[in-house]
């Protein structure tokens, strides 16, 4: 079939894949343009073609008007503490169900796939009353807590973890080692690929976090980068040139991590995805 | 990865053998031990919250005064238009939207699979770009680039003789709009998916499909979409629970505007819990998005198990 494809077909392949591809990336150069003009330049006619000089006004006024830099703060603060404790909470957990068998297993599995198919939204309101009752609101550990533990990511690592032969595991308990200790020198290490993974996918959903982060944080001060942008947008006089900038510089790590980590990423973003 | 074949195995099971007895004890012990973190999160921040936001669906709040309502907030939500009208959005992103992003991602995933095809690396690189973006920082570009005056999307089809659009203030433009973003952010993310269902079918199928004569569109009806059957359906139907569960990008595009032309079901349980505070019926439209969404995970469950029986 390959070798009959048409030169007719082939050009056609390859104009498909490059409207796309420009399609994919005017959004980007959009950021990028908008982000170094002003806001009046942004809207001219004809638009700019190319990223102007006023990068470090609008970053001035951004840091002005939003404190951009605490929130950058807050945001890589509540992503890397979330990111560490679902990690060892998700790899646990996954370690237990593919090599303990413990009395109650069968039912913390049916509990787990119970948690993947009602939608969070449905805890929106109790939570809220939960860390209104305990006097959480607007702190870091009210944004952090409720959705650490998560089904991808325990199923994820039960699945690193099930191929690790039992045969090793015995080994390290003749040579006089504990539980504990055989998870994390002799277990864990191996599984550093899927425990990359799933760092990558884990921080990124909490970088994205808008939701629950909206519902929780209320002071300026305590704002993540979403949050933030999104108060920019109900003013009256829209910064259009900031909210690119804001909007560029949340995307840039994302950005960077995706091309340094491309195959965990990808691994990562599709793990509890692709069957089989 | 398949939860039922997983759940069969018991790779972990105890040795027979010597002191079977001590060495349960200590697995059970450890095993305990090792979930306990996620067993109790899970209780507290889930558990918990969800039979309290099921009784709370039974709740009504009347001078001050939260009580027992009976099925109220039910028969409240029947006959709420708006829970109707968000429900119909969600469904017109599922009519439309979710065709189309398939559509062109399976056709990006077939050209992207094809042995001819150079720069395969960079392409399918850059295709997948939008998917890297947050979900707030993308709907913000595309509230920037629709503006109606002045922006650079209405600038560019101008340049071939079409009239500005006001994009977000037009019931009908604005969820082409939104179909549009959403596009734009997912079509990479399935493409890699279908890719990768791509990649599983074995040369062997196609080499024989081409002995037997049949062409590329034969091959593509016959070998490719029967063997893609379970990808097509994980991403049509997460797609579809996507669009239920959608918030990010309306809220920030439209804020569910205009005329409620954008509402989902979500942004319409914010509006009713966080912003009118009436926790009681925010729960019920929760409840109600439990079930319609449940249906559709039901559905996929039947769907792909059906194949493989």
């Amino acid at each position: 079939m390959e070798k009959q494809t048409s030169g007719l077909a082939q050009a056609l392949g390859y104009l498909f894949l490059l409207v796309g591809a420009v399609a994919s990336i005017l959004p980007f150069a959009w950021m990028l343009i908008s982000a170094t003009h002003t806001t009046a330049d942004v809207f001219a006619s004809p638009p700019p073609i190319l990223p102007g000089d006023q990068l470090w006004a609008n970053l001035v006024r951004l840091q002005e008007t939003t404190n951009f830099a605490q929130v950058c703060l807050n945001s890589a603060i509540i992503a890397v503490l979330y990111t560490v404790f679902s990690a060892a909470v998700s790899a646990m957990c996954g370690y237990a169900l593919a090599k303990y068998r413990f009395r109650g297993r069968g039912l913390v599995l049916t509990f787990i796939l119970i948690t993947m198919m009602i939608p969070m939204q449905v805890l929106l309101v109790p939570l809220f009353q939960i860390m209104a009752s305990l006097g959480w609101i607007d702190t870091f550990q009210a944004v952090i807590l409720p959705f650490l533990a998560n089904a991808f990511g325990i199923f994820l690592m039960r699945q690193a973890f099930e191929s690790f032969p039992d045969t090793l595991i015995e080994a390290a308990r003749i040579d006089g080692s504990g539980d504990i200790g055989i998870f994390f020198r002799v277990v864990l290490p191996v599984a550093r690929p899927q425990l990359a993974a799933l760092v990558i996918y884990t921080f990124m959903s909490q970088w994205n976090a808008f939701i629950w982060p909206l519902l929780m944080l209320n002071t300026e001060a305590n704002y993540t980068i979403p949050v933030a942008l999104n108060t920019m947008v109900g003013l009256s006089r829209v910064d259009y040139s900031g909210l690119m900038l804001g909007s560029l510089l949340t995307t840039l790590p994302m950005l960077l991590i995706f091309v340094i980590f491309q195959k965990q990423f990808v691994a990562g973003l599709l793990g509890g995805a692709v069957k089989e | 990865m398949s939860a039922a074949t997983a759940a069969g195995r018991r790779s972990g099971a105890p040795r027979q053998g010597r002191r079977p007895g001590a060495l349960e004890r200590r697995t059970s012990r450890f095993g305990w031990f090792f979930a306990a973190p996620a067993v109790a999160l899970f209780g507290f921040f889930f558990a918990y919250p969800l039979v309290a936001s099921l009784m709370q669906s039974f709740q009504v709040t009347q001078d001050g005064v939260t009580g027992f309502g009976g099925l109220a907030n039910y028969e409240k939500l029947a006959g709420d238009d708006l829970v109707w009208l968000s429900l119909m959005n969600a469904g017109i992103l599922l009519v439309f939207q979710v065709p189309l992003m398939i559509g062109l991602a399976l056709l990006l995933a077939v050209v992207l699979n094809q042995s001819w095809l150079k720069f395969r690396t960079t392409f399918r690189m850059i295709h997948f770009l939008p998917a890297v973006t947050t979900l707030v920082a993308y709907s913000l570009v595309f509230r920037v680039m629709l503006q109606a005056d002045g922006g650079v999307i209405n600038q560019l089809i101008g340049v071939v003789g079409i009239p500005p659009i006001d994009w977000l203030n037009n019931p009908f433009w604005a969820r082409v709009a939104l179909i549009g973003s959403i596009t734009w952010r997912w079509t990479g993310y399935n493409m890699v998916l279908l890719l990768a269902g791509l990649q599983g079918i074995p040369k062997e199928q196609y080499e024989s499909a081409a002995l037997d004569g049949a062409t590329g569109w034969r091959t593509f009806r016959h070998v490719v979409v029967p063997q893609l059957r379970p990808v097509l359906i994980f991403t049509s139907i997460t797609s579809t629970i996507g669009a239920l569960q959608l918030f990010d990008e309306n809220f920030i595009l439209t804020g569910g505007g205009p005329s409620n032309a954008t509402l989902t079901p979500v942004l319409y349980l914010y509006r009713v819990g966080f912003r009118q505070f009436d926790f009681g019926y925010a729960s019920a439209i929760a409840w109600l998005l439990v079930l319609v969404i449940g249906i559709f995970s039901i559905a996929q469950f039947w769907l792909m198990r059906d194949k493989e029986a």
